[in-house]
């Protein structure tokens, strides 16, 4: 167990050291999710009754499409020299591989949709300050699901001929019901007070989680392998 | 200091002048434990095989090489015994070791050198190092980080990202990464492709050393020109088949294979 997560951090600190030398992942991430959140603001230009109905399902999408660019780039480095196949030939256990990688999709993502919150909350004149605790677990909970079916969605388009494209087709269906349980408790969470239905859809999301992350690990072997 | 490794272009200037004799491999009866057994390899992709039947033994202190078009299945083979791809059928034991069943164990024992790489552009020399390393759970890592770093030449280098290196220092990077974890087998696939010839020069003299140490290499290759001066087996690859085993002299190994080659145009004609 302590050589898997010292494999796992191993994995996780040179993702670190890239991302933070490249700035690829996270600067498409802002970037895009910034714009987006800019557009939907010019383009509803809500009041709060429309930003109570809609904003939950405006801010996810913005976090999935924004995700989607980092996630394109999760083996990129990979495959830039052919370095999988390093990765491939020490004696890792490749569940490491894929939860070292997750990890660092996992805190790209979260970095990135801090800032987008908050601009959504100046944009879309939300308070967020004393739901602050639960939206922080919603947006923890939605990003670990969404980095784990994308991470191993990411490792099975990575050689498919369009896998720019492919990863979204893939992801979206898989995806769509953490998106459910993110919009519906982000929803439950901004009403006053916190709707009944939040405890419901935290616990959907983190089933989801418990299946996206167990799942993976048993079939990542046989998504690297020929 | 006096035991410390010479760096490799040290080595290879010696080599150039003449020195040396010591490296050469010892070409002794075979022991008795193989380091390598193919059993009944076959490898399909879809409806195209690309192995077939291939049984081969490997010793301690070979210098085998693949020689093969493309297309023949020399990297299929190596990727096989790397574990890199799965065979569809057959059996291959690393010192006897099932690499189906302990595939970390056998893992340890080996090292790959491909025409890629494996490196991270934007991390450092040391930084990748470290990594592999960590990969591999090594003990004393920055001790053995140090030694191999001044080994390949790159000390004063190890600091700057690979992005800046040039292929030359890339490829000595690469050899430093297959070898720190001290395997005791060597994979070459087209290990000289895209080198120029100082390149060349320096990781001849090195395969010159690593089985000069009684250890063993496998190399892929369609190149009769290179490093090629201590092999002691070869293995003509035709159609993911061995055609033939040879061992001898490399100049008539070379003669021998361009006569293969002759004879196989004349049968596609």
């Amino acid at each position: 167990m302590v050589h898997f997560l010292n494999q796992v951090g191993a994995i996780l600190w040179k993702d670190i050291l890239t991302e933070f030398r490249t700035k690829d992942a996270i600067t498409s991430m802002l970037l895009f999710g910034l714009l987006v959140i800019l557009m939907f603001h010019f383009a509803f230009e809500p009041d709060s009754l429309e930003t109570e109905k809609y904003g939950p399902g405006l801010l996810w999408v913005t976090f999935i499409f924004a995700g989607m660019l980092g996630m394109n780039r999760t083996f990129a480095g990979e495959k830039e020299n052919d370095n999988l196949q390093s990765l491939m030939l020490a004696p890792v256990n490749w569940g490491a591989i894929f939860i070292g990688k997750m990890l660092a999709n996992l805190l790209f993502m979260l970095m990135a949709e801090t800032v987008i919150l908050f601009c959504f909350s100046i944009f879309f004149n939300v308070n967020l300050v004393p739901r602050l605790g639960w939206v922080a677990l919603i947006t923890f909970l939605g990003t670990l699901g969404f980095a784990s079916a994308g991470t191993i969605l990411a490792a099975v388009s990575m050689n498919t001929r369009m896998s720019d494209v492919m990863l979204p087709i893939l992801f979206l269906p898989v995806a769509l019901p953490a998106i459910l349980g993110a919009v519906e408790s982000t929803a439950a969470a901004l009403t006053d007070p916190p709707g009944e239905a939040l405890g419901f859809w935290l616990k959907f999301l983190v089933v989801y989680n418990i299946i996206f992350i167990t799942l993976p690990l048993l079939l990542f072997d046989y998504v690297l392998e020929e | 200091m006096q035991n410390e490794p010479k760096p490799v272009w040290e080595a290879a200037a010696e080599d150039e002048s003449g020195s040396n004799g010591s490296m050469t491999p010892s070409h002794a009866p075979a022991p008795t434990t193989p380091v390598i057994r193919l059993e009944g390899i076959e490898k399909w992709f879809g409806n195209t095989r690309a192995l077939q039947g291939i049984n081969l033994v490997v010793w301690p202190g070979d210098f085998l090489v693949l020689l093969g078009r493309n297309g023949a299945g020399k990297s299929t083979l190596l990727r096989v015994i790397a574990r890199l791809a799965k065979p569809s059928s057959g059996r291959i034991l690393v010192r006897e070791i099932d690499i189906s069943r302990h595939t970390d164990q056998v893992r340890v024992q080996l090292g790959f050198v491909a025409h890629s790489s494996y490196l991270y552009s934007n991390l450092t020399a040391r930084e990748n190092l470290r990594f592999f390393g960590r990969m591999y759970q090594m003990e004393k890592l920055e001790e053995r980080i140090e030694e191999t770093l001044r080994w390949v030449g790159l000390d004063e280098s190890a600091d700057r990202r690979v992005r800046g290196f040039s292929r030359g220092m890339q490829q000595r990077l690469s050899i430093a990464r297959a070898t720190l974890h001290g395997p005791e087998i060597l994979l070459m696939d087209e290990p000289f492709s895209g080198l120029d010839l100082e390149a060349s020069a320096l990781l001849s003299t090195w395969m010159r050393e690593f089985i000069g140490r009684g250890k063993t290499i496998l190399m892929a290759t369609h190149d009769l020109e290179q490093g090629l001066a201590f092999v002691n087996r070869w293995a003509l690859l035709e159609k993911g088949t061995i055609a033939e085993e040879l061992s001898g002299d490399p100049g008539k190994i070379r003669e021998r294979y361009k006569q293969f080659l002759r004879e196989r145009r004349g049968a596609f004609s």
